[in-house]
């Protein structure tokens, strides 16, 4: 034996295949969206355009002060509901905390989804039941939960996959990177979104990355890399769909990059202008995800004034009921602060609770 | 009226004017840069935005990019990079977007940079400050509220410092960058905003790392605090006087090292002590420092030395944050059980 015939000589995999494509991969306007299901074209479109309500209406509810903030995904709806729609129920979605509307197209309520940016409580639904997890401030953390719940799942001989999302920002913590490999050894069934939408707040890509793409990251971990348009909901939805059923049936990871863009600032806190100009994100507008669907259905006849509407209706129900149901005073106990610590209170806390309890009792009298 | 005369006027008698916190770290940070080449500013967003808090405003345009700059999001490798810097002879002053988001730098942190001047019998020292807003207070959603001075101030190798005031965020940003020692600058993110007359023109008052200070006299009570509490605890003071009590208030601007010297000499003066601060109290700074106050001040004291903190949960949600954080009435209620019956 020499050391050419060690496992450690040679490479373990060949680095072709896991290579992204060159440009983004897109279906919309393209010959091959002729092949694409009327059905499934026209439920994305009701979801994209319940989606777009939905962001104008949760930053119409920061401006009433109804939420507390709100990180906008306008621009970037094909790759919120894109994300939901790829998961079947079993599956498990693990959002970043711009990806709300991710959960509320998973069939969340709203109102739970916005609990967080309320600031009512942290999670506001109850993440098993829908499975999904809770909105992931602390940027790339979720990543690893999400390996760790695939491999579980796969452990335990179930038919269950995870898709974690992520921003361009994010793909610089450590974590990003542990949960990668992670996911590459052991297989696990477990897709990574990656949503490059031009920004980490003020910070653009090119002193976030040197890499050609984010998903060319993926090689180096061992598994493949696509890169899509990320507001052509059709190919991102496709692409999503593929890895998923890839990772349920024992494929192994993937790892996504959605290029799009966020057309509003970081959240309603953020001034945009400081940092870019407006001619950029006028030419993201001019490929809006909204737009290119709409531009397909109409193209193919399937889209006339009435559908549209409908869809514009069914969005403006939603909002209506959002709306009215965020401007009710949340119902809240601050005694719950303790509840859920521990399994069971420790001495000290059943006392700091006792010392609240009377504080507000005191409060109340005067 | 001409440049001299101004000048002159300025050398007689600095003007004040009214300033922010804000603008006095903004105007540390410039000085510093200004005055050693060393300085390098860095952290995520610091740059052409000015930091998500604007401390770093105006600092990339008029220093350059290579003495501010904005990173790739990564807490640890900020960190990791700056022991680096440091090492080569730099002098790294990092910010930390918010108090949560420092934990991935935690490592670094604790592993190196509190330790490496030990580990190297002295040959590379870190003169790094690493800034990090904290606290609450200001309506942010989970994981932008912590106070996380406790995990600092036990980790030996590390100064932990935090200002009160306009006039101590500028002193103590200069002196902790000018530290060969690793400062942890604490800044109350709810004090921001706040203003006082201030001129950055009076380097003297300037105060080493390490000095408490008395920020109210008091004959009957000791209120010993730091950082976002301070105006909660003269507040309180003032509140009190109508009890009949006359409450000191310390204001301890260093967790490490610290002062033992003003605030024994504070309790001493009184006899009763209530320490306050808004994290968490079990295992809390309040802890070691009431500890310290009984082992010096045993003889003088009237009372058991208190602790108004933080309950010992989770940072609460914006809506329930005001149960969470120390106010007057749970200080008074505190200074209401010194035992005064047994006077
Ligand atoms: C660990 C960590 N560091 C810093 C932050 C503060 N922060 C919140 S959002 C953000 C930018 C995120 O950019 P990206 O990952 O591209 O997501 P996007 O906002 O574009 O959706 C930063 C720095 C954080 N939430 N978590
Ligand atoms: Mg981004």
């Amino acid at each position: 034996m020499t050391v050419l015939d060690t496992p450690a000589w040679r490479p373990r995999a060949d680095a072709a295949p896991l290579l992204p494509d060159p440009e983004p991969y897109r279906l919309l306007g393209t010959p091959a969206a002729a092949d694409l299901d009327p059905a499934l074209l026209g439920l994305l479109y009701g979801q994209l355009v319940r989606g777009r309500r939905y962001n104008v209406q949760a930053t119409a509810l920061t401006k009433q002060g109804r939420l507390a903030v709100y990180p906008s995904s306008t621009g970037q709806e094909a790759c919120e509901i894109a994300a939901a729609l790829a998961l079947r129920p079993r599956d498990w979605l693990f959002p970043s905390y711009r990806d709300t509307l991710a959960v509320v197209a998973r069939g969340v309520d709203p109102v739970e989804a916005l609990t967080l940016l309320r600031g009512d409580w942290h999670t506001g639904y109850d993440s098993r039941e829908h499975r999904v997890a809770p909105l992931s401030t602390p940027l790339a953390t979720q990543l690893p939960h999400a390996v760790g719940l695939a491999h579980a799942a796969r452990l335990s001989g179930d038919p269950v996959a995870a898709l974690a999302m992520v921003g361009d920002g994010g793909t610089s913590e450590g974590d990003f990177h542990e949960a990668l490999n992670f996911a590459a050894v052991w297989k696990a069934p477990v897709v990574f979104l990656v949503q490059n939408n031009g920004f980490a707040i003020s910070v653009p890509l090119a002193k976030q990355t040197a890499a050609p793409t984010f998903a060319h990251k993926a090689v180096g971990y061992g598994m493949p890399g696509r890169l899509v348009d990320g507001n052509d909901v059709a190919a991102v939805h496709e692409v999503l769909t593929e890895a998923v059923e890839r990772a349920r049936d024992g494929g192994g990871p993937t790892l996504v990059e959605a290029v799009t863009y966020r057309i509003d600032a970081h959240t309603n806190a953020d001034d945009a202008t400081r940092y870019r100009e407006e001619s950029e994100v006028a030419a993201w507008r001019a490929h809006d995800p909204v737009e290119l669907l709409e531009r397909e259905l109409t193209a193919r006849g399937l889209l006339d004034d009435a559908a549209r509407q409908r869809a514009l209706d069914d969005a403006e129900a939603m909002a209506a009921d959002l709306r009215e149901r965020m401007h009710a005073e949340p119902q809240l106990d601050p005694m719950e602060l303790f509840e859920h610590v521990y399994a069971d209170l420790t001495p000290q806390l059943r006392e700091q609770a006792a010392q609240l309890r009377a504080e507000m009792a005191a409060e109340r009298q005067s | 009226m001409t440049t001299a005369t101004s000048a002159a006027d300025r050398a007689a008698a600095p003007t004040r004017r009214p300033a922010t916190m804000a603008q006095a770290l903004n105007q540390a940070l410039r000085d510093a840069l200004t005055a050693d080449p060393a300085v390098h500013v860095m952290g995520e967003d610091v740059g052409t935005l000015g930091g998500v808090f604007r401390i770093t405003d105006g600092l990339t345009r008029d220093f350059g990019e290579d003495r501010c700059t904005d990173t790739p999001l990564a807490e640890a490798g900020i960190l990791g990079a700056a022991v680096g810097m440091a090492m080569y002879g730099l002098r790294p002053v990092v910010e930390m977007q918010f108090d949560a988001f420092a934990y991935p730098a935690f490592e670094q942190l604790v592993s190196h940079v509190s330790r490496m001047r030990n580990r190297t019998r002295g040959a590379l020292p870190m003169p790094i400050t690493v800034r990090i807003p904290y606290g609450g207070g200001i309506g942010g959603v989970e994981h932008h509220s912590d106070s996380s001075e406790a995990y600092y101030l036990h980790t030996p190798g590390l100064h932990v410092v935090t200002p009160a005031t306009v006039e101590d965020a500028y002193g103590l940003l200069r002196a902790a960058i000018a530290s060969d020692d690793p400062v942890i600058f604490l800044e109350p993110k709810r004090l921001y905003w706040s203003k006082a007359d201030w001129s950055p023109q009076e380097p003297s008052t300037v105060p080493p790392i390490g000095r408490a200070v008395v920020r109210r006299p008091g004959r009957t009570a000791t209120l010993i605090t730091y950082g976002p509490s301070l105006p909660v605890c003269l507040e309180a003071a003032e509140a009190a006087t109508e009890e009949g009590w006359d409450l000191g208030v310390v204001d301890l601007r260093s967790l490490v090292p610290f002062d033992e010297e003003t605030v024994a000499e504070a309790v001493r003066g009184t006899g009763r002590a209530v320490v306050v601060h808004e994290s968490s109290g079990f295992g809390g700074a309040g802890a070691e420092i009431a500890a310290r106050i009984t082992e010096r001040c045993f003889h003088h004291l009237e009372a058991p030395v208190l602790r108004v903190a933080g309950f010992d949960i989770p940072y609460p949600p914006p809506m329930l944050e005001r149960h969470h954080l120390p106010g007057v009435d749970r200080i008074l209620d505190a200074v209401g059980r010194l035992q005064w019956e047994e006077r």
